[in-house]
């Protein structure tokens, strides 16, 4: 299984239980023709015990990464001499505690997210972890927050965050308050299909795109109701990563077991927008688009599909094996596979 | 097989090591072989002493650059049974040697990266496991490189000689050193390799570079123009077969007559006799066999031995006709001092079109299986197999993809690669798969989801739920039952949310409260799966309309929990104490009909066994008591209350 995501200095993937960065070449401008920069070439790795189940940046060099043991680290990667090393454990931030007699197994940590300096963390124990990078002790534990896996955290402001599990809730916590309870619950109607990734819009805070073991991507608006806004038929299989683009959230990403890698793409909805910016493909114009019309509400919540459309593009010409997991950033795009390789895309907008 | 000895008893150190001694490119034995035939005993009169083998599997697979060799051949081999059918002829087999092509680049980059980490590492076993790795791979794209000249592109006389001169240029020994170093002095003529080079450019057929090579000669050396002209002109002039189809056979056997006969004449009128090494190359440029085994060490092996024969004797050779210049060029070159090799005995076989010999051969040789299960796979394409009966009825292609893909499955992350090529083999592939599928390690939920997928998308339903039911168990056992719920939701496994519900209930009824609200108060449409979850739902929501104090709601739940028979016998006592402070209460809840049922569960429920009452503790009964007296209370109210709506 191998989990890339991008920065600004590369590309940092996982295979056969190492922790790699590879450069692949300069990923902040594309340049006019979208030349190809030359292959990525590995700069350092590492070895990481257990499955890699999630990483995150928690700033310029410094890595968490989640491990199926049910271990946190932090990797820091010098970039003076090109290494990697190992920063800081968190032993057991998982684990399955059933009583006193029998020994603590650990579980599996299925999800990490950062806020410099803080790192929360979610695993197959249902439990929710507070870190402070470079503190011993986990700064607090939510046990039992779940009562069934928690696939997938992301932060909703700088307090609150969003999990979703196997019985198909999106909740939010809030950490300020002591107690461990979610402060909303929000749950599909119908069959409780699991849910495995959860994104938020990076301008619109109350835009929440969840994706689920059928394939079917949610959107949530949660100032209001418990249930979802949309709900689109996606993809075939299990949908394993949901990312909104970064500076440009009229693009969203989506990757599954089934192999396809989409791009929904509701920047064409808007009918003020004059024609040439849908194009894409010159590195500066996507990005006015956050500045144009922000009182616009945004196209993920509209509901009438007969005036607004939504351009979605396979970007898997052969698909074979599952897609397990994406990054965006600027014009680049990358992607991982079960086939054990990793693909860059950088000319996602030409 | 490598076998070592873990402890012996009494008996001392006579222990035999027993190995199938590999030969010099060869590896070990695949995963998971069974020892066969490996005891080593004593000698005579000695106590036996008893001795355990510890049998090390081959660890190909976990080599991090032939894990790229597994992926990537992978994709080529999905696209070649996805490819269309339909294009027949010439189309067809272009895309047939394509894919060959494509093998063979992979197999090509494998040796390119193998080589790097044997050069990079400091570790001398590493190194020399790497070194031996890029041997073998090099052995393997020799061998597939010939398959495909005489069977994917099955080339014709004429083209076929062309085609055999790329493949021992491209494999056979290295010039291209020697060269750069020749052309790279001062004097290349005087160099002392120089007529090395010269001669094995012409063992090659490599005619306008060794008559770049003569011209140097040539003008160091002025006496010998005239010799050198005349060469240069021979070498010109060489007829060869063409790849289009500018000329016919016969055409070419015609001129390349005349130009043996020209060569033939200047030798015995004697213009090289000055000039040993001239001599030399005009006698191989007519084919003398016994000038061109003088270069034996140039050229290195009896294959390129048996090209530059072709070429300079027999350039119109015919495909069929070259097993029998194969034999004798080997008998030749080896010339009785050294016994042929497995890969000498591999390359002969193809020569002679022995197809089943040659992957036979290689099946024995080669440390795992992936290599003769493409190639095959590739030839059954090009319909070159007869269906080869084995023992058990299958054809030699599926057998060859089981035993691959069966080695794929003790990796992991490698057996999703195993799943594919089980798919595409048609008569026992579904059956290796469901077997092997069940044994994969389940570390994490999402491995499981994985191979539930794969298990759903072939319909295999007995897996889905065996492995659910693991998965299911597994959490259960470290208190996620929320997790263990979704699992049997995921197998409509009614039976396992049955046990989940009871364990809830269990709970309760310890604790005196509900655990994982969260679950069971969102459990939706899945409520229906089992009774007994249909009754925890409905319960916790009894509970919680008499929260938020609507009672006749909840009396109206409770009512229906009793009476639709979805409640467990051990609850009903429960259910009735329930209901207990709502026939209690100030305002009267229930009605006069529900009051009657209450009664008559009531009954039911003390009728069933009034042996076990004895044996109840006392509080039995006083509960029995209490509601009988609760009951009737709230009966005689509500009768009054009904009786009297109707006046005033």
């Amino acid at each position: 299984l191998s989990k890339p995501f991008l920065s600004k200095c590369g590309v940092v993937s996982v295979q056969d239980n190492r922790v790699s960065i590879w450069s692949a070449g300069d990923l902040g401008n594309a340049g006019l023709s979208g030349e190809y920069h030359g292959e990525p070439h590995l700069l350092c790795d590492i070895q990481h015990n257990g499955d890699v189940m999630d990483m995150q940046f928690l700033d310029q060099e410094r890595i968490v990464v989640a491990s199926s043991t049910g271990t946190v680290t932090i990797f820091r990667h010098h970039q003076n001499n090109q290494t990697l090393s190992a920063n800081h454990r968190w032993e057991k931030a998982h684990y399955h505690h059933v009583d006193q007699d029998t020994s603590c197994g650990g579980a599996a940590c299925t999800g990490v997210v950062c806020n410099n300096p803080e790192i929360v963390t979610v695993g197959e124990d249902g439990r929710i972890n507070l870190f402070r990078a470079d503190q011993k002790d986990a700064v607090r534990t939510i046990d039992n927050a779940d009562s069934s896996t928690l696939h997938a955290v992301t932060f909703l402001r700088t307090t609150e965050i969003l999990t979703v599990n196997s019985i198909g809730q999106l909740k939010i916590w809030d950490l300020r308050q002591q107690r461990n309870e979610p402060s909303q619950i929000f749950s599909l109607a119908g069959d409780r299909v699991p849910l495995h990734c959860v994104d938020r819009h990076p301008n619109q805070q109350h835009i929440v795109a969840t994706g689920g073991q059928d394939g079917m991507l949610s959107i949530w608006d949660i100032r209001q109701g418990t249930m979802p806004v949309s709900l689109l038929n996606a993809h075939e299989a299990e949908m394993w990563e949901v990312h909104f683009h970064p500076s440009d959230p009229d693009h969203l990403f989506t990757c599954s077991e089934d192999g396809s890698l989409w791009h929904w793409d509701t920047s064409t909805s808007v009918s003020e927008k004059p024609s040439f910016l849908h194009q894409g493909g010159r590195s500066t114009a996507y990005l006015s688009h956050s500045t144009i019309n922000q009182s616009v509400v945004s196209a993920w919540l509209s509901n009438d599909p007969t005036k607004d459309r939504m351009e979605i593009t396979n970007l898997i010409p052969n698909q074979t094996l599952s897609v397990n997991s994406l990054d965006v950033l600027g014009p680049c795009l990358v992607y991982g596979t079960d086939a054990e390789a990793i693909y860059v895309n950088r000319q996602l907008f030409a | 097989l490598v076998c070592e000895t873990l402890f012996g008893r009494a008996g001392g150190s006579r222990s035999r090591r027993l190995s199938r001694s590999p030969s010099r490119f060869w590896g070990q034995g695949t995963a998971a072989r069974v020892l066969t035939g490996s005891i080593a005993g004593t000698g005579e009169g000695a106590p036996s002493s008893s001795r355990v083998f510890v049998v090390r599997s081959d660890q190909d697979i976990y080599i991090q650059t032939l894990r790229k060799l597994f992926n990537e051949t992978h994709g080529i081999f999905m696209g070649l049974q996805r490819s269309e059918e339909e294009l027949a002829g010439k189309s067809r087999k272009a895309q047939l040697v394509q894919v060959s092509k494509n093998y063979r680049s992979v197999i090509r980059a494998c040796m390119e990266d193998m080589h790097q980490a044997a050069v990079s590492t400091r570790d001398p076993a590493l190194q020399g496991q790497y070194s031996t790795q890029v041997s073998i791979l090099s052995a393997m794209e020799l061998i597939w490189n010939l398959c495909e000249i005489l069977f994917v592109e099955a080339a014709a006389a004429g083209p076929l000689l062309l085609r055999l001169l790329d493949w021992v240029r491209l494999h056979v020994c290295d010039v291209d050193s020697m060269v750069r170093e020749v052309l790279s002095s001062e004097s290349p003529s005087k160099h002392k390799l120089f007529w090395n080079v010269v001669d094995i450019f012409v063992l090659q057929g490599r005619m306008d570079e060794a008559r770049h090579l003569l011209s140097k000669e040539a003008s160091a050396n002025p006496t010998s123009m005239n010799m050198y002209k005349i060469l240069d002109d021979l070498m010109k002039k060489m007829p060869v077969p063409s790849l289009g189809n500018t000329q016919t056979l016969t055409e070419l056997e015609l001129k390349w007559q005349h130009w043996h006969e020209e060569c033939q004449r200047y030798l015995q009128d004697g213009t090289f006799a000055s000039n040993p090494h001239m001599e030399s190359i005009c006698k191989i440029l007519l084919g003398d066999e016994d000038a061109i085994l003088e270069k034996k060490e140039l050229m290195t092996t009896w294959y390129h031995f048996l090209v530059t024969r072709l070429l300079y004797s027999h350039p119109a050779v015919k495909p069929l006709e070259l097993r029998f210049y194969a034999q004798s060029s080997m008998d030749l070159f080896l010339g009785g001092e050294s016994s042929p090799e497995p890969l000498d005995m591999i390359l002969m076989a193809a020569f002679e079109f022995e197809i089943h010999q040659v992957i036979k051969e290689c099946s024995i040789v080669l440390s795992n299986w992936w290599f003769v299960a493409h190639l095959t796979d590739l030839l059954d394409h090009c319909k070159l197999l007869q269906s080869h009966n084995l023992y058990f009825g299958s054809n030699m292609r599926e057998f060859l993809l089981l035993e691959y893909a069966s080695g794929l499955f003790s990796h992991h992350s490698l057996w999703q690669l195993g799943v594919d090529y089980f798919d595409h083999c048609p008569e026992y592939g579904r059956v290796y798969l469901e077997l092997h599928i069940e044994r994969i390690p389940l570390s994490t939920e999402q491995k499981a989801l994985k191979v539930l997928r794969i298990c759903e998308q072939r319909q295999m339903h007995e897996q889905v739920r065996s492995i659910c039911k693991i998965m299911a168990m597994k959490a259960l056992r470290n208190n996620r039952l929320g997790s263990a719920l979704s699992w049997s939701i995921r197998a409509k496994d009614a039976a396992f949310a049955t046990l989940i519900s009871d364990r809830f209930l269990k709970d309760y009824c310890e604790r005196g409260c509900f655990s994982d609200l969260d679950l069971i108060d969102n459990l939706g449409p899945s409520m229906l799966l089992s009774d007994r979850l249909t009754f925890l739902g409905k319960y916790r929501e009894f509970h919680r309309l008499y929260g938020e104090k609507r009672f006749p709601e909840a009396a109206r739940l409770l009512l229906t929990l009793m009476t639709a028979h979805i409640a467990p016998c051990s609850f009903w006592m429960k259910l009735l104490m329930d209901a207990l402070p709502l026939l209690e209460q100030k305002e009267v809840v229930f009605s006069a009909e529900q009051t009657y049922e209450l009664m008559r569960c009531l009954e039911d429920l003390t009728a069933g066994n009034p042996d076990q009452q004895k044996f109840q503790a006392d509080d039995k009964t006083t509960k029995v008591e209490m509601l009988r007296l609760a009951l009737a209370r709230n009966l005689a109210r509500v009768i009054v209350k009904e009786g009297t709506v109707e006046g005033s």
